[in-house]
């Protein structure tokens, strides 16, 4: 019995995210990932009075649940962490260890994989098995100018998967099993001091079907009001270049390789002159329109269409002429 | 005196990169380079830091395949003290491991430091591993995505940008800080400041000067293929007399397109 234990837990897939939606998510792909190898899914929970949610885990893929319930580990504490997925790994032996890439994942993952000597492909908007078996990992690269397909040539094959990359899967009546560990927990290095909760509009720009942007053809802060309006025509939200919130602080978030990732049904880039950070950043929009005085802007190259003009002009007709057809 | 270590990068200029439509290739080779924008912002703050303290110098680690001078000597223009540098063609397809590896051992070679401070990713790659691997191959603390560092006596206290909050971290030095582009604003060198850097030094090492094992410098990853992506835009150009005109074809288009409306 043993023996046969250790067999199947020694190729299987291995899922943990510090945030609990993007574990769901990412246990959709991994369990395809884990039929096609004929393997066991686990997911590792790490956190204070999780129970609950370990439960849920099977229900969306997990056949096991490794749960490290501790009081210590309610906020994401990096090497003690490092230290649960690192006896786990050493002591199950996964084949493929995904991790959810958020601002403490990514780090985790890449520390993980230096920890077990082996690669880490991050941001992987695409997963895939090669005809080896071997786990294909695909992600944007050069600023967005390309896609790179990577793949592996050790494992255990560490793969950080980013948010909304892979849909939720439907919730199953599965079985499964959940256990309980404990870890000693590894000493931390950095002390937490103060956590303050971003001021974030409520509604995720991810999650918006249209989003009226600017970029730096926007003159004035107030003239966002502009943006607002069509924005509230069309049930959508307001988004911005980078500069716009980092150089600017006109705005607190930003769309962009190095910000929000965003695919809506319709982006309208008002003022933008599309570099490629830009671009890569909303690529995945079904529509994109632009609209922008410099007829060489390079954002009319990605777009669906193209309005060489004022947008002090266009976008209070715009507004207007949207409503009037609509009715 | 304290030592701050900063990781540089020899980035390809993505802004500048062209794509052969045929192949959707990418043309690399001939494509500029230059410091990573990250990078550049970690240097700023090591120089905000060094001014701050003023008993301090600054070091800058590059590990490159082809020559990195021009970055280097912009870096001492700007206010690093040294740069050591390694340019091993042999390294072509050295991964993230690899790379933190090699730095690692710069690093221990280089000897005392308080403070290393990283990017929080590169301009071309955008992996964002190699601080984390640094600071687990070196034993040290670890802070991403910072937008604001504070030095007093031997702990480091940092801002961390997280997606919901902020979270302030401290450490005992030496640590690794990697920082985000909103943390300041890079300085450009003067022509005084150039002239000034050309008497500073730059160390050129060898991979065997740093005894590197090949084992850890062997690739753990496989590039499979680099592709741009497919672009399949209508690119249809509204034009009209006046923006009414305009905006009422641009409307009725994107209602056609079923994006808006019900």
């Amino acid at each position: 019995m043993e023996g046969e234990k250790e067999m199947s837990e020694n190729n299987s897939v291995m899922v943990f995210s510090d945030k609990y939606d993007l574990a769901l998510e990412i246990l959709g792909k991994a369990r395809e990932i884990a039929d096609k190898l004929q393997t066991e899914l686990t997911a590792v929970l790490i956190g204070h009075v999780v129970q609950k949610k370990a439960d849920e885990m099977i229900k969306y893929g997990a056949d096991k649940v490794y749960v490290v319930d501790n009081h210590g580990l309610e906020r994401f504490q990096p090497e003690a962490y490092l230290g649960v997925l690192h006896h786990l790994a050493v002591s199950l032996k996964p084949e493929i260890i995904l991790i959810g890439s958020t601002k403490n994942g990514k780090p985790l993952a890449a520390r993980l994989a230096t920890r077990l000597g082996t690669g880490c492909v991050p941001d992987c908007a695409k997963l895939s098995l090669d005809e080896q078996k071997r786990l294909v990992g695909e992600r944007m690269t050069y600023g967005g100018n390309a896609m790179a397909k990577l793949t592996f040539k050790m494992k255990p094959q560490i793969a950080t998967v980013p948010a909304r990359a892979f849909e939720k899967p439907e919730p199953k009546d599965r079985k499964g099993q959940v256990i309980k560990l404990e870890v000693k927990m590894e000493e931390p290095k950095t002390e937490i001091v103060e956590t303050k909760p971003l001021e974030t509009s409520n509604v995720r720009i991810e999650e918006a079907e249209v989003i009226v942007s600017c970029g730096r053809g926007l003159e004035k802060k107030e003239d966002k009001v502009l943006l607002e309006e069509l924005s509230t025509v069309l049930c959508g939200q307001v988004g911005c270049s980078r500069p716009l919130a980092e150089d600017r602080k006109w705005f607190s978030e930003w769309v962009g390789l190095s910000g929000h990732k965003v695919r809506p049904k319709l982006y309208i880039a008002c003022g933008i002159s599309g570099v490629i950070q830009h671009v890569a950043g909303i690529r995945d929009s079904k529509v994109i329109v632009a609209i922008n005085k410099d007829p060489e802007a390079p954002i009319f190259e990605i777009a669906d269409y193209g309005v060489v003009g004022n947008l002090y002009e266009i976008l209070p007709a715009l507004k207007e002429s949207i409503k009037k057809q609509l009715q | 005196m304290r030592r701050i270590i900063v990781c540089l990068k020899q980035a390809v200029d993505v802004s500048q990169l062209k794509v052969d439509p045929a192949t959707r290739q990418l043309i690399t080779a001939s494509a500029p380079r230059k410091m990573s924008d990250f990078d550049k912002n970690a240097l700023e703050e090591a120089i905000k830091i060094k001014e701050k303290l003023g008993d301090a110098e600054i070091y800058t680690v590059t590990v490159s395949t082809e020559d990195a001078k021009a970055v280097l000597r912009e870096a001492l223009a700007m206010g690093a003290d040294r740069a050591f540098f390694v340019n091993e063609p042999t390294l072509k397809d050295v991964d993230t491991f690899g790379t933190a590896y090699i730095l690692a051992e710069m690093i221990r070679k280089i000897g005392e430091y308080s403070l290393i401070l990283c990017g929080e990713t590169s301009l071309d790659s955008f992996s964002g591993l190699v601080g984390p691997r640094l600071a687990e191959l070196l034993n040290v603390p670890q802070m991403t995505s910072v937008r604001k560092i504070l030095v007093e006596g031997d702990t480091v206290t940092a801002e961390r940008t997280l997606e919901d909050a902020i979270e302030t971290v401290k450490a005992k030095m030496p640590a690794l800080v990697s920082v985000t582009r909103e943390i300041n604003q890079p300085r450009i060198p003067s022509l005084m400041m150039i002239m000034k850097a050309s008497k500073k030094e730059i160390v050129t090492l060898t991979a065997s000067d740093l005894k590197l094992d090949g084992d850890k410098i062997a690739p753990k990853i496989e590039l499979v293929e680099v592709l741009a992506p497919k672009t399949e835009r209508k690119k249809i150009k509204i034009t009209g007399e006046n923006a009414q005109e305009i905006a009422d074809k641009l409307a009725k288009a994107l209602i056609q397109e079923g994006v808006i409306g019900r």
